[in-house]
């Protein structure tokens, strides 16, 4: 697509192409509009692409996002330290924070171990979150890795790893999604929703 | 149940046609090349979303295009519904049912049920097991939509596990050239800062027992889903092959399970075919037997790197007589057991429970070329009082008198209506 056009319209074609879920033709699009958008925009965005290369860096503590030593979560006192949350990647901290049920600490992966992709234990966090747990203040992991076949698979090397450390190891339930219909639930779905049912009080 | 209209966008040859199709016996005829099985193809694509042809979608897609679409009017009794599905060459596909997009492919899929005769039949009883295992779960899919989330886990979990075995194989080996110490055992999991070397591949290694619950619990559902099958269809293909054929001795089926076969110590009882049926369909103990002929299989399995057992090692047994079909019938016998193991899933697809369309639609690709005169009529008066018959042929001459009906001349991806 991009040998069609000229130096510099070329590369800035082939440059966004490259990013996730953005096609030749996208990129195409992309770049025409930028080349109709004001300069003052467009430095904006230049800026905003260097700036958060420059600025942003993992928080040493669990590996979420951050713009210095710490996240804003692992520096805020009045989260509960005794919890922590085991999640694959930064995107689903937010997506947690976003329910507002969670108040304790995350851990974030890198990812989720997966054999074709040759990530194994070692190439994630596990070490790190290892370390955090000698301490002894924490009394709770909740495994919140992704409900797929390289997620469980993540969850249950953990799940033996840490279970002769003497803290608890939960994992998110599964089961059906709210608002959905029951006779389209996949089997492996419904099955762990009976797995998981829960006694209804009176 | 019958397909009442049909109209494909972009799919195989055709880029645009619109056909309305009568329901009882419909021939499509035309030289080879002309696009007959494509207009066939896509009417079964529709029951399994997998075509009888090929294993992956980019080839249905019409060269050049990004998508195709196949829909299709379905009349199920007195009701009508409307199947559409968007075969995207490069992403995941989509699908609408009566014009209402659905939230999964899968939803849509079971509306349409077809059973497809074609000439690679035959490899259903000369070819690998693989065919076989794909015949079993192409029907599994067809009754239970929801089957099509374990195999896909399934199938997902074995290359996991095969590529772990590869990498961890490759180490084990070079470590052992190495230092010509026996080979060490699976490090414990509990121990990741033991005496093992934790350079990344040992680490991988260290994870292949949470691989192996993955694989056995998949593989346990599969499995007991396709004895299940098996049970169903036994009678069914027995009685279709006294019929197909001249009747000389019974067909009958069997699940050979790789996770049977590997036997801690060569049990004794050589079981005969479906022998351990009934152990076969509790999940919790073959989940559980899996999980012992992985740890038992390990250093076999390290050394070759492949999985070597689950249901992706199994069979389905076609036995004629006392006799394995493969190797032993002649040429027009494995037809009538190719033909015998259609008709039954024919069968069964027509009677399920829960299901009210009435017969599937009857799909003969080709098929009559391939038989003997005797079998030839034989099938045809076993298939004419189906509700929708579809089949192509050639010539004209192909097709027997006993399916006469509408016929459709197809010719350079036109298509018309000639009776």
């Amino acid at each position: 697509m991009s040998a069609a056009y000229e130096g510099a319209v070329a590369d800035l074609i082939a440059e966004l192409g490259r990013l996730p879920g953005v096609g030749p033709k996208s990129a195409q699009r992309i770049a025409f509009h930028i080349l109709s958008t004001d300069s003052d925009d467009v430095a904006r965005l230049a800026d905003a692409l260097i700036q958060v290369k420059a600025r942003v860096r993992f928080c040493a503590i669990c590996g979420n996002v951050a713009e210095s030593e710490q996240c804003r979560i692992c520096a805020d006192p009045r989260r509960n330290d005794t919890q922590i949350c085991v999640v694959e990647e930064p995107r689903d901290v937010v997506a947690i924070e976003r329910t507002r049920e969670f108040r304790g600490r995350y851990h974030v992966l890198g990812g989720a171990i997966n054999p074709i992709d040759g990530v194994g234990p070692d190439d994630l966090r596990i070490r790190e979150l290892m370390t955090r747990l000698a301490s002894g203040v924490v009394t709770e992991v909740i495994i919140a890795t992704d409900p797929n076949v390289e997620g469980e698979a993540t969850a249950a090397y953990l799940s033996r790893l840490l279970g002769s450390m003497g803290v608890a190891v939960t994992r998110l339930a599964s089961g059906l999604p709210v608002g959905g219909d029951l006779e389209y639930a996949d089997e492996i779905t419904l099955g762990r929703a009976f797995e998981g049912r829960v006694r209804l009080d009176a | 149940m019958h397909v009442s209209d049909l109209a494909l966008n972009d799919f195989r040859s055709y880029p645009e046609v619109v056909l309305a199709i009568p329901p009882g016996i419909t021939a499509f005829v035309g030289p080879n090349g002309q696009g007959k099985t494509n207009l066939v193809e896509s009417i079964g694509y529709l029951a399994s979303f997998s075509s009888h042809r090929v294993a992956s979608d980019a080839p249905l897609v019409r060269q050049g295009a990004q998508r195709a679409v196949v829909r299709a009017r379905a009349q199920l009794g007195e009701r009508a519904r409307i199947v559409e599905i968007e075969i995207n060459a490069g992403s995941a596909n989509r699908a609408r049912l009566d014009r209402a997009p659905v939230a999964r492919v899968r939803e849509a899929a079971g509306i349409v049920r077809s059973v497809v005769f074609a000439p690679e039949d035959l490899a259903l009883v000369k070819g690998d097991p693989d065919v076989r295992r794909r015949y079993l779960d192409d029907l599994l899919v067809q009754r239970t939509p929801r089957i099509a989330a374990v195999r896909a886990d399934y199938e997902r979990v074995l290359r996991q596990r095969t590529s772990l075995l590869k990498s961890a194989g490759a180490l084990r080996s070079g470590r052992r050239s190495r230092t010509a110490a026996p080979p060490a055992p699976p490090p414990d999991p509990d121990g990741p800062t033991g005496s093992e070397p934790t350079d990344g591949r040992s680490g991988a290694l260290r994870t292949l027992d949470v691989w192996d619950a993955q694989l056995a619990a998949a593989g346990a559902r599969l499995i007991a889903a396709r004895v299940e099958l098996v049970r169903l269809l036994r009678p069914l293909a027995a009685a279709a092959y006294a019929q197909v054929s001249s009747a000389q001795g019974d067909l009958e089926l069997g699940y050979r399970a790789s996770v049977a076969q590997a036997r801690p110590d060569d049990a004794p009882d050589e079981a005969p075919p479906g022998g351990c049926e009934e152990e076969l369909l509790a999940v919790d103990l073959v989940e559980a037997r899996l999980l012992e002929a992985m740890s038992r299989l390990r250093p076999k399995e390290l050394e070759r790197g492949v999985c070597l057992v689950g249901p992706h090692r199994d069979d389905l047994e076609l036995v004629l007589g006392g006799l394995p079909v493969k190797g032993y019938a002649s040429h027009g016998e494995s037809w009538s057991v190719a033909l015998a193991l259609r008709l039954a899933s024919f069968d069964l697809l027509r009677d399920d429970d829960g299901w009210s369309g009435g017969d599937p639609v009857l799909i003969l690709d080709d098929v009559f070329a391939e038989l003997d005169a005797r079998r030839r009529t034989r099938l045809a008066a076993l298939v004419a009082p189906a509700e929708q018959v579809l089949l192509t042929a050639a010539v004209a001459e192909d097709v027997p008198e006993e399916l006469d009906g509408a016929r459709f001349d197809v010719m350079g991806g036109e298509v018309t209506r000639v009776r």
